[in-house]
């Protein structure tokens, strides 16, 4: 239970910062930043949380479901503009993935000759 | 029928078909592997209630309670983010220029497509920010004068579509690196994408939790100036 009780004071932290210091990011991202720097700051250990963290890193597709059942309150709006709407789903959400794709696979290879030249 | 319809208000029946219809998912994709599971449990639900007529409201009242979850498990990727960020260290800057140049591209090219098939203004405002998580999309989506509860749909379809496709496109596309494919799918498909990484390649989730939350930032960032003028 010490891992749960970790996260979900990060996210508490998190949600007061969105809320109270109105950083505009929502608190559960706040929460996984402030959290990955204090493991790197070695102020939380990794063995505290893992356990925790894998499982429900594990369902996360899970705790989406009842958003996507929510488009269903949406079919109305989507099929007015069904066309552009379909289309800018599937080129532009395609588009991104091979400029991001590509730009960091060249960059990323890059970096890896060059530490080779360098020995 | 009616008090069936008044039960489904009862938070557990919204939680419980939730559990089971993701559980049953899970069961056909260990069959079926081309089956995602995200589609078939959602799909599933859609029909269910549409066939039922359960109106969204009465589901929701459990439904509510499993995205509570969301919260706890996107503070938990911060794990997997220090994993990635001690293996990775080099290529972080790769990754954070990927999806800069990725985010701008998406924004671009989403307001294009509207543009050129003819949307409403109203629905280019509201498609610009769905490659970021959905709570960042809202606001955004607000703020250009969208509407921003169907920004968030647009956000988990563009997360569900890109989770479901990506990975299989960037294999054709022969980009077979965990730092490429991570940044690709974090970028474009936010949490939704990383929940199917999760499953495959810590490495790649790792860095699409990333790719994910510098999104959030560079897509803020990057609208900030359109407030002036759109």
């Amino acid at each position: 239970m010490r891992g749960m009780a970790i996260l979900m004071l990060y996210n508490l932290i998190g949600i007061a910062g969105n809320k109270l210091l109105h950083v505009p990011l929502p608190g559960n991202v706040i929460g996984m930043m402030l959290l990955a720097a204090s493991l790197l700051a070695g102020w939380v250990k990794l063995a505290w949380l893992e356990q925790s963290a894998q499982y429900l890193l594990k369902h996360m597709m899970l705790f989406f479901a009842p958003t996507i059942v929510g488009v269903i309150s949406y079919f109305g709006d989507i099929g007015a503009q069904w066309l552009p709407i379909v289309v800018n789903l599937f080129v532009s959400t395609a588009l991104v993935m091979i400029v991001t794709g590509w730009v960091t696979g060249k960059l990323a290879a890059g970096s890896v000759e060059e530490e080779g030249d360098h020995g | 029928m009616d008090e069936l319809r008044a039960f489904a208000g009862e938070p557990m029946f919204g939680a419980a078909l939730t559990v089971g219809a993701y559980a049953l998912a899970l069961r056909l994709h260990r069959r079926w592997r081309r089956l995602h599971p995200l589609f078939v449990a959602t799909g599933l639900m859609i029909a269910f209630l549409l066939l039922t007529h359960i109106p969204y409201e009465q589901y929701r009242q459990g439904g509510d309670i499993i995205t509570f979850f969301l919260g706890p498990t996107t503070v938990a990727l911060a794990v997997l983010l220090y994993k990635a960020v001690l293996t990775m260290r080099r290529h972080l800057r790769a990754v954070a220029v990927g999806v800069v140049c990725g985010s701008a591209a998406g924004l671009a090219s989403s307001a294009l497509v509207v543009w050129l098939l003819g949307g409403s203004r109203e629905l280019l405002l509201t498609m610009l920010p769905k490659s970021s998580t959905s709570a960042i999309a809202i606001e955004i989506a607000g703020g250009l004068g969208g509407n921003p509860q169907l920004a968030g749909v647009f956000t988990v379809l563009t997360g569900l579509i890109g989770s479901m496709f990506g990975p299989a496109m960037l294999k054709l596309l022969r980009l077979r690196s965990d730092t490429a494919i991570g940044a690709a799918v974090g970028t474009a498909a936010h949490g939704i994408g990383t929940g199917r990484l999760v499953r495959e390649s810590e490495t790649q989730a790792g860095i699409s939790g990333l790719a994910m939350s510098l999104t959030g930032v560079v897509v803020s960032m990057l609208t900030v100036p359109l407030n002036g003028w759109m």
